[in-house]
């Protein structure tokens, strides 16, 4: 774990810190981008290549452009009233946030345990992904296709629908 | 000899790198490499201005710029300067931070794109086994970025536009990635120099460029149109169309990092060129068996400079699309084409060698086509108008 | 065909292409300030005054009878009349203009100071390249730089300058004709004065000498 590694942690906490602190909610949904860039830069220091490149491909590409979408296309992106960006229930949040840490926390120390005996970390190519795409885990694989088969159709349904109420 | 005139520019890396200590070499390396690309990338961006504004000048019967070199050759110096002691103006609204890190952003972005595209013979900076995956991640990043600068700028027009031009380029991403699933199918890997030295060899004395299997030639046409609207180029180029929406998502800017959007729209041109000629046109590979002895680097350049020709002879010759039109062309024709072009390679690939597999592969091809093109050029009857008043 | 029209489009631009290097009507521009575009004829910019012969100052057909001037819609012109005479082109005193003055920035270019000129002295120019750092005299034109010759009027508009020069050589033979037929009437008469007191025969002479004056007369009259 050289310095590299502190250095892309410290951007992707860093980002997700300022995703929920910032007042602007544009500049968050940005700041939500350097963390995906982040989460990215640590996939390819594990050497994943297909992951981090997907992780850019999808989540800077698209999910972020669809989420700023969203703000944009729902409320206007004015300043939070009053309050700032804290909200009444903090403290519920802090527990939830903290409950979560720790299952994650223990669930990952519980693995670690058992992969200190390997040596090296294995290299999966991109052709072994596909192998098992295809292979092993072809039914995953379609159940997730027909499920955003599914919400695309129903975004158009439900747009479709709106459309039609308005003419009427 | 030919061999150092293919090489000339690895040899000359290695001798510079040779002055340094062993443990610095490699850095060093990857550093001269980094520095040749940001040489030459944008000094071909500066000539492609010059052909550009002459080439569609002659298209249009008129003279391009011709004061201020001989035929106006030193003209991309003058715009330098131009944009570079031009007043920085910035609106008082504006989100200062996003609006200066918006165009840095972008021509970060579309300089990394470079590092893949292997320019000659072992003449690629970062050789790695996801290269194409890589480069289309730098693609889709622009997107980021011209949001940002649109939405800084606390424009309407802008924020349309930026909005206009990321619907657009997200439409045509589909079709640009699966013209080059098709590529990765038939060569077995995502590298990018794997896949030019599968097209390096000779039968009969003609290359095995994919562009010359049915496939790939649809393929090539896909993957050109869907590049042309990438980059927001003509006849696609709503966001920035000057009658349409000022300039779109630059509308605010000036000076520099307008020249700075400039540079990063014609690096996405070549960039866009030159993964097209790795990825259809052979690379760096030459035309003809006999041709092999000129160097390879040259091969790719000119391919990419004859893309270049033809995206600016397209610039001036197809008026503009409209965005419903834009959107309506990407997800009903060049979607369903670049599917079916999927199919069809599959076809090609388990039909073995021979003859039977080209006809069978062409007629589907051209059969859909042609299928496609009817059902989409007949009239479209219109009722009567409705209209809906704002309440 | 789907894609025909592009594939048409494609050529005729290349066509446009190849042709600009090679064809005169496919590279149409006319490189400004080395070549000029050839003016029409009648193009008009500003008036000139138009004198004959080379000495602009005796040679003025202008006689300052101040109708341009009346007729002006923006009233450029400034016309003061000279206290002598000279003689114009059919040999007659008139007076001429002391100071002409046109205020080129004011002039629209109408013409009507041409159309309304009887004696052809007042024409207009092609030249355009007009612009002076002076800005408080330097588009203030007087009479010395508005007389043109008879030539440059020929080389700029040659069929109208032989249509007025036509014109004016008629009324200039006219205007011989009519002075030798009273010459001539005011010798016969002095010859009959002279010859009347003397006796008859000079007097039947002389009025044998009528009849032929007679025809002489008619014939400058018709």
């Amino acid at each position: 774990m050289g310095i590299a590694f502190w250095i892309v942690a410290a951007l992707t906490i860093a980002g997700s810190l300022a995703a929920v602190l910032f007042r602007n909610l544009v500049h968050c949904a940005l700041a939500l981008t350097v963390a995906f860039a982040g989460l990215a830069l640590l996939f390819l220091q594990l050497d994943a290549q297909f992951a981090g490149f997907v992780q850019i491909l999808v989540y800077v590409g698209a999910v972020a452009i669809l989420v700023v979408f969203a703000i944009l296309l729902t409320r206007s992106s004015e300043t939070p009233k009053d309050g700032g960006v804290f909200s009444t229930t903090w403290l519920a949040g802090l527990v939830i946030a903290a409950a979560i840490f720790a299952v994650l926390g223990w669930a990952l120390l519980q693995s670690l345990a058992g992969l200190a005996q390997q040596s090296a970390t294995p290299s999966v190519t991109v052709q072994q992904i596909g192998n098992a795409l295809m292979g092993r885990y072809v039914l995953p694989l379609e159940i997730v296709a027909s499920l955003l088969t599914a919400a695309l159709i129903g975004a158009v349904i439900v747009a479709l629908h709106e459309k039609k109420q308005e003419a009427e | 000899m030919i061999e150092k005139a293919d090489q000339i520019f690895i040899l000359l890396r290695n001798w510079l790198v040779s002055f340094l200590p062993p443990a610095w070499q490699t850095a060093a390396g990857v550093v001269l490499g980094v520095i040749g690309i940001i040489a030459v990338f944008p000094g071909l961006f500066a000539i492609t201005t010059v052909l550009e504004r002459k080439g569609i000048g002659r298209m249009q019967n008129r003279l391009g710029p011709n004061r201020v070199g001989p035929f106006g050759i030193l003209q991309p110096i003058a715009d330098a300067i131009k944009s570079l002691t031009k007043e920085d103006v910035i609106p008082t609204n504006a989100d200062g931070v996003v609006h200066f890190l918006a165009p840095v952003y972008l021509v970060v972005v579309a300089f990394m794109g470079f590092a893949v595209l292997p320019v000659g013979r072992n003449m690629v900076l970062v050789d790695m086994d996801a290269s194409l995956l890589f480069y289309f991640a730098m693609g889709a990043s622009t997107e980021v970025s011209i949001f940002m600068a649109g939405w800084s700028s606390r424009n309407k027009y802008s924020l349309l536009g930026a909005m206009r031009a990321v619907a657009q380029m997200i439409s045509y991403e589909v079709p640009l990635l699966l013209s080059s699933v098709v590529i990765v199918m038939m060569t077995g890997s995502l590298s990018l120099v794997k896949i030019v030295e599968a097209q390096n060899q000779y039968t009969w004395g003609l290359p095995h460029w994919y562009i010359f299997t049915p496939w790939g030639f649809a393929g090539f046409i896909m993957y050109a149109i869907a590049g042309t609207a990438e980059t927001n180029r003509s006849p696609f180029d709503l966001p920035e169309g000057e009658s349409e929406l000022v300039a779109g998502y630059f509308t605010e800017y000036s000076g520099f990092k307008f020249a700075l959007f400039f540079l990063a729209e014609y690096l996405g041109m070549l960039s866009i060129s030159g993964l097209g000629t790795t990825l259809f046109l052979g690379g760096w590979s030459a035309p003809l068996a006999a041709l092999t002895w000129v160097p390879s680097w040259f091969w790719f350049f000119s391919k990419v400079m004859l893309s270049i020709v033809v995206f600016i002879w397209i610039r001036g010759t197809l008026p503009r699309l409209r965005q419903d039109q834009l959107m309506n062309f990407a997800w009903k024709f060049v979607i369903p084409m670049t599917l079916l072009n999927l199919f069809v390679a599959a076809i090609w690939r388990f039909m073995g060698e021979g003859w039977l597999r080209w006809i069978v592969s062409s007629s589907i091809l051209i059969v859909v086509y042609i299928a496609v093109a009817r059902a989409g050029m007949r009239r479209k009857h219109f009722g009567p108008r409705s209209y809906r008043y704002a309440d | 065909m789907l894609g025909e029209g592009i594939l048409k489009g494609l050529a005729e631009t290349a066509r446009n292409f190849a042709g600009s290097f090679v064809s005169k009507e496919r590279m149409t521009t006319v490189e400004y300030p080395e070549e000029r575009a050839p003016l029409p004829e009648a193009s008009r910019v500003f008036p000139f005054l138009v004198y004959d012969g080379s000495d602009w100052q005796a040679g003025m057909r202008c006689v300052a009878c101040q109708i341009c001037e009346k007729e002006c819609p923006p009233k450029c012109i400034y016309i003061e009349k000279s206290k002598d005479k000279k003689p114009d082109y059919t040999g007659k005193l008139q007076i001429y203009p002391a100071r002409f003055d046109i205020d080129i920035s004011v002039c629209m270019s109408c013409q009507i100071c041409v159309e309304v000129c009887p004696f052809e002295a007042i024409k207009m120019d092609t030249e355009f390249e007009l612009s002076t750092t002076d800005r408080f005299g330097g588009l203030l034109y007087d009479r010395k730089q508005l007389a043109r010759s008879n030539e440059y009027y020929h080389s700029i508009h040659p069929t109208e300058a032989s249509e007025v020069d036509a014109r004016l050589a008629d009324e200039k033979a006219k205007a011989d004709a009519k002075a030798k037929a009273a010459a001539e009437a005011a010798k016969a008469k002095a010859a009959a004065a002279a010859a009347t007191p003397t006796n008859a025969a000079p007097a039947t002479k002389s009025q044998l000498a009528q009849p032929t004056a007679d025809p002489a007369s008619q014939e400058s009259k018709g």
